[in-house]
């Protein structure tokens, strides 16, 4: 099997959408907090925590959509704490994040821990089943990578249109971006800046718990540690890689996908073979630090990224 | 809400919030605990137990607090010019690989020499290591707090390869560990029949250095000064990029210096569970001291003590060993937030 | 104008006291606008014009006090109160997004934020149809950034007047104009009025206030100290009022200019964004000489004052020294060869707030004996030398290990002086060395220069307000879009002939304008 034949398969491009699906959630929750303003590195942690609150929740009988919910409930709690942290008290943004991601890891391992003391190998519920939509499903290729997979990876399709057109064409979306460019702006029309930054790091948390929750509810069928495994940081250099912009984001995190699922299929070619395995893990990490060299003219950054809003400061 | 700066803070102030922050840790630290079903009451004197209570015990917090003093300054010294260091678990591990491959009979000299030698290269290891994510903000504008991040998952992921291929251990039974180092490399114990190495003293040597860098060379004062407004340092002539770069090394060869002393000091040899995330602690370590050099060696006492503690806390009483992160990420929240509070007063607008 | 008895009240404050920590901001400040009036308020820097106006607007509330507009009380602390009440706001630094429209500028906030969509045909004509009963000409795709500052003002003003304000707030609206812009603007104003709008002019200029406002309220201290009729009273006494004594103006002794220490010829910039480079300048720092750069902020001054300080180097051109380029430029270099460099912006970039007096001090020459060597600073030297720049420019502190933050503005700029000072150094770049200081403060600083230059100093003064140009300077450069005019010799223009230059118009016309 030759890359040829990978790239024509309709499984290897099943597999990138299905990969990219918590990277959507992830990196449209992570664009809304950045595009307000606020950088959220706490999004590992509530990945983790979604993916765990979420898989919990059916583990313990609700239904999956319900586990969704709860998941993202989590995630919003998550983000209330990091915005109340960083938006009225003005906390550094890097350590509140990194605090965040630890606090929100080890609550979830505790709670695993406390819940299933002694499982050996991890239960499994019965996960998001495929849900292939008719006709469109049946086009060669691109059929079944597109319209033959779980609700959720629908949902993470439609959410980027959601957040494109919110963010775009609507006034909420237009006061989110001018807290991320100028905060003073937004205060100076009446809003308030406090209000529309936490709420969005509290609706980009539960996107990103949502994402987490994809691992466990879609994409596999029980929770193990280790599972997010850094998808939350290259969740961050999609962002930069998609200059702020869902749909390019979106773009981005289609071609991460791709690449990651390529490299397990080339893994198992002649050539591939003789590669040590670590070389192919590799691959995601330093795809991601070349995507933020490549955009590292930065134009578009939001001009108040990272910086606090002291109301009147003189 | 409005933050309004207090000009001189009364001593009242500058204490209770901090010691709020450390008692609101306890007091969660313990309702987990009772959600876990042991007693809450119980849980601070279990842990203070685990961690001092004993010989053996307070040889075994030192011994853990060692390492962390070496990420704790690593990170303290780029946090402080505002270089966001989160590679520092890739730091100490390159240290680490580059102690096993001098120090497993590569070079046969008299420890007097071979340790030196050892430990500088180890350095120059972990500043190369974190060069790169400097080099790429410096001249591209990419902000390090993603970069160091991935690089410690690449890294590990070389070690990985490394550790089952060239650096393995031939007589090891096919485990991935690298080979034993000679006895000429390792750190002797500093006081016979204590099991407590030369790395913990180094450390402390470390801090000392790193204080009076800061406090008494042009390149202490250069890194403070870009660290809090870089702009202002630009305009002033300081050479900014030239600062960030030896901050980088510096801070890079710091923790590298970690990894030498776990595999020299008390390891013996590396495998991939060297560091359960020293690293990462201690970003922790470096903030609950407020970026002090001095500091930084009593943070590391606590947090060292907060894990052995809970270790041995959790073997008593059924208490999940993830309490000691949840503690430490809840004590690092709480004291950024106290550290607000003694400097600024909430005033309602 | 209406007469003040006649005219229905609109805006009324009653006693408003606000402190911040220990200082009083506001004292019982108490006056009325009536309808179609515009009073100017008028005051030094920190006499608590902006503080006022702010507890009006919105975004602080006051210890105590009230305010009444159009007779109902306004709820304190609440921006969008007073926008709903009537009170537009026109902020001193623009509360405007760069990276937006100014379509998107306006409309931000007038929706709730709930509704699902905008009505963006309905909002453009409303805009297109103000522009024209205003005068106030705007291209509502423009992305904000890439205005000039003039057209910037024009839609902080549209902001104001597309949510229906009443009562229009200007805080220092001409300080980043040329004299016509600020005729345009005051024929916006004069239009606003004739539609039924009162207007509040904050100042610090006599004679923009004797042009516009009917009356002039005069604040010092925090305290309204004086109201009179603006056709009852003349700039001389308002000075004296605004200040509490009476205002000589510098003096200034003539001296024939030495030698050019500095001399750029035809040297060009690329530009940076929003900022235009230099486009092929020529100009000349001559000892015992104050060349001033008139010009509105934003038209290639920073890229000057960049390359004088040693920040940038010509990308063409030639940039001399003592007759013949330096062998390299950076701020190191041109610290030591004798530049003294005023920064803009004394909080950014003068100096770092956490750090101490001493600290701050030594930031250019910490490198030089006897401040250091061979790495280890040398602190009881450096505090000595903290010490007398303390005394000898009388910075008003606790001691030389104080934090700077804890500093007024006057102090701080006295101690950055006394720094780029203290070495004697033959050319000061004095970049707006007077921005937001009091009276006295901005005395003190304007004497150092002064002193400076009758000890053969060269000094290039780049200021936004024209009258202090005009005052200080032997020879005036104006600066647009990156190009100098010819020099103007002291006392050869007028500020309408200047203003033609600022606007751009000078460059065109060529040389047949030049003296």
């Amino acid at each position: 099997m030759d890359l040829v034949d990978i790239l024509l398969s309709a499984s290897f491009w099943t597999a990138t959408i299905r990969i990219a699906s918590p990277l959507i959630f992830a990196t449209m929750g992570e664009l809304i907090c950045e595009r307000a303003g606020v950088l959220n590195l706490g999004i590992e942690g509530i990945m983790v925590a979604g993916a765990f609150a979420g898989w919990m929740a059916v583990y313990s009988g609700t239904g999956l959509w319900t586990g969704v919910a709860i998941a993202m409930l989590v995630g919003m709690a998550f983000g209330f704490l990091h915005s109340l942290l960083t938006v009225p008290f003005g906390l550094s943004q890097h350590v509140v994040g990194l605090g965040l991601t630890l606090l929100a890891t080890s609550l979830t391992y505790f709670s695993y821990r406390l819940a299933l003391p002694q499982v050996t190998s991890p239960p499994k519920i019965q996960a998001f089943e495929v849900l292939p939509i008719p006709v469109l499903s049946d086009i060669p290729i691109i059929g079944p990578a597109l319209f033959a997979q779980t609700p959720l990876t629908y949902l993470a399709f439609a959410l980027v249109l959601v957040v494109s057109i919110t963010l775009y064409r609507t006034p909420l979306g237009l006061a989110l971006r001018a807290a991320g460019e100028n905060p003073a702006a937004v205060a100076a029309q009446g809003l308030s800046v406090t209000a529309i930054r936490m709420g969005a790091v509290i609706v980009g948390s539960g996107l990103m718990a949502v994402g987490g929750a994809f691992l466990t509810m879609s994409a596999f069928d029980s929770f193990f540690f280790e599972m997010v495994n850094g998808r939350g940081w290259i969740c961050i250099a999609l962002v930069v890689f998609g200059a702020w912009k869902p749909g390019k984001a979106l773009m981005g995190a289609v071609l991460f996908a791709a690449f990651d699922a390529a490299q397990i299929r080339i893994q198992q070619t002649p050539i591939g073979a003789n590669i040590s395995y670590q070389v192919f893990l590799m691959m995601p990490y330093l795809l991601s630090i070349l995507a933020l060299v490549a955009m590292s003219r930065r134009a578009e950054v939001p001009a108040a990224l990272m910086v606090p809003f002291n109301k009147g400061e003189r | 809400m409005r933050l309004e700066p207090i000009s001189n803070p009364s001593l009242t102030r500058t204490i209770v919030p901090p010691l709020i922050a450390l008692g609101s840790t306890v007091v969660i630290a313990s309702l987990l605990a009772m959600i876990a079903g042991a007693n809450p009451f119980s849980v601070l004197g279990l842990i203070l137990k685990g961690a001092f209570g004993s010989k053996f015990a307070a040889l075994e917090t030192l011994n853990r607090a060692t390492p962390l003093i070496f990420t704790g300054l690593s990170v303290a010294v780029a946090f402080r010019a505002k270089l966001w260091n989160i590679g520092a678990e890739a730091q100490l591990y390159a240290g680490a690989v580059v102690t096993v491959v001098l120090g497993t009979g590569a070079l046969t000299l008299p420890p007097v020499a071979l340790i030196p030698i050892i430990a500088l290269m180890a350095m120059i290891a972990g500043a190369i290591v974190l060069l790169i994510p400097a080099i790429l903000k410096t001249r591209f504008g990419v902000d390090e707090v993603v970069t160091t991040l991935l690089f410690n998952f690449i890294f590990l992921l070389f070690v990985s390869m490394l550790l089952e291929g060239p650096l393995k251990d031939p007589m090891g039974m096919g485990w991935p560990k690298s080979a034993r180092l000679i006895p000429e490399a390792r750190l002797p114990r500093i006081f016979p029949g204590l099991r407590l190495h030369w790395g913990f003293a180094l450390a402390i040597i470390a801090a000392i250095v790193v204080w009076i860098i800061q406090k008494r060379t042009t390149l202490g004062y250069e890194m403070q000064a870009v660290g809090l407004n870089t702009e202002a340092a630009r305009f002033a002539g300081i050479p900014v990029r030239t600062v960030l770069i030896k901050t980088a090394l510096l801070s890079g060869g710091l923790a590298a210096l970690a990894g030498f002393s776990e595999v020299a000091g008390l390891k013996g040899s590396l495998t991939l569970d060297l560091s359960p995330g020293f690293g990462y602690t201690g970003i922790i370590v470096a903030m609950l001291a407020l970026l002090n050099p001095l500091a930084v060696i009593a943070a590391a006492f606590f947090v060292a003590g907060i894990f052995v503690g809970a270790d041995s806390m959790s073997r008593a009483a059924g208490v999940p060993t993830y309490l000691a992160d949840i503690m430490l990420a809840t004590a690092l929240l709480l004291m950024v937030l106290a550290i607000l509070l003694t400097r600024f007063r909430i005033v309602r607008e | 104008m209406p007469t003040t008895d006649t005219a229905p009240v609109v805006l009324r404050l009653n006693a408003i006291t606000k402190t911040f920590g220990k200082l009083t901001a506001n004292d019982a400040v108490s006056f009325s606008l009536h309808k179609g009036e515009v009073i100017a308020l008028l005051g030094e820097n920190g006499a608590g014009k902006t503080t006022l106006m702010n507890i009006l607007f919105g975004q602080y509330t006051a210890d105590s006090g009230t305010v009444e507009v159009f007779g109902r009380n306004l709820p304190a602390g609440n921006p969008r109160a007073a926008l709903s009440a009537g009170v537009g706001m026109v902020h001193q630094h623009f509360t405007l997004a760069d990276n937006m429209t100014v379509l998107e500028n306006i409309v931000l906030g007038t929706r709730p934020l709930w509704r699902p969509g905008f009505d963006r045909a309905g909002a453009r004509a409303r805009i297109e149809k103000l522009s024209a009963d205003f005068r106030l000409r705007v291209d509502p795709d423009a992305k904000v950034g890439t205005l000039a500052v003039g057209e910037r003002q024009r839609v902080e003003i549209l902001k104001a007047l597309y949510r229906d304000a009443r009562i229009l707030i200007l805080d220092e609206p001409t300080a980043v104009l040329t004299p016509q812009e600020t005729d345009d603007l005051f024929e916006t104003l004069r239009k606003a009025v004739a539609l039924g709008l009162s207007v509040v002019f904050i100042s610090h200029k006599l004679h923009e206030v004797m042009a516009i406002s009917d009356r002039v309220l005069i604040l010092r201290h925090g305290k309204l100290i004086s109201q009179v009729r603006t056709d009852q009273t003349d700039r001389k006494s308002l000075a004296a009022l605004m200040v509490g004594a009476e205002v000589q103006a510098p003096e200034v002794q003539d001296i024939s200019p030495g030698s050019a220490l500095l001399k750029l010829t035809n040297v060009s910039t690329p530009d940076r964004g929003n900022a235009p480079g230099l486009k092929s300048v020529s100009l000349a720092l001559r000892a015992g000489q104050i060349i001033g750069l008139a010009g509105v902020s934003g038209n290639g001054q920073a890229a000057l004052a960049a390359m004088v300080g040693g920040l940038i180097r010509p990308a063409s051109g030639q940039l001399d020294l003592d007759g013949h380029p330096p062998q390299s430029w950076s701020p190191k270099h041109a610290v030591h060869s004798g530049i003294a460099r005023i920064p803009e912006d004394r909080h950014k970039i003068g100096t770092i707030a956490d750090l101490d007096l001493t600290e701050n001090a030594i930031l250019e020459c910490y490198r030089d004996a006897p401040f250091s060597r061979r790495g280890w600073m040398n602190w009881a030297k450096a505090r000595t030398f903290t010490r007398q720049i303390i005394d000898t420019y009388d910075v008003r502190c606790p001691g030389p290990s104080t934090r700077i933050r804890l500093l007024s503005g006057g102090n701080m700029q006295k101690l950055i002086l006394g720094r780029v000072l203290q070495p004697g150094p033959r050319i000061i770049l004095a970049n707006q060395p007077v921005r937001g200081l009091d009276i006295g403060a901005v005395t003190y600083v304007q004497n150092q220069l002064l002193q400076a230059r009758a000890r053969a100093a060269a000094i290039l003064l780049i200021s936004e307000d024209l009258d202090e140009i005009m005052a200080l300077s032997d020879v005036i450069h104006v600066i647009s879009e990156g190009r100098l005019s010819p020099a103007f010799k002291r006392g050869t223009m007028t500020p309408a002939e200047l203003g033609v230059w600022m606007a751009g118009d000078g460059f065109e016309r060529g040389a047949a304008i030049a003296p």
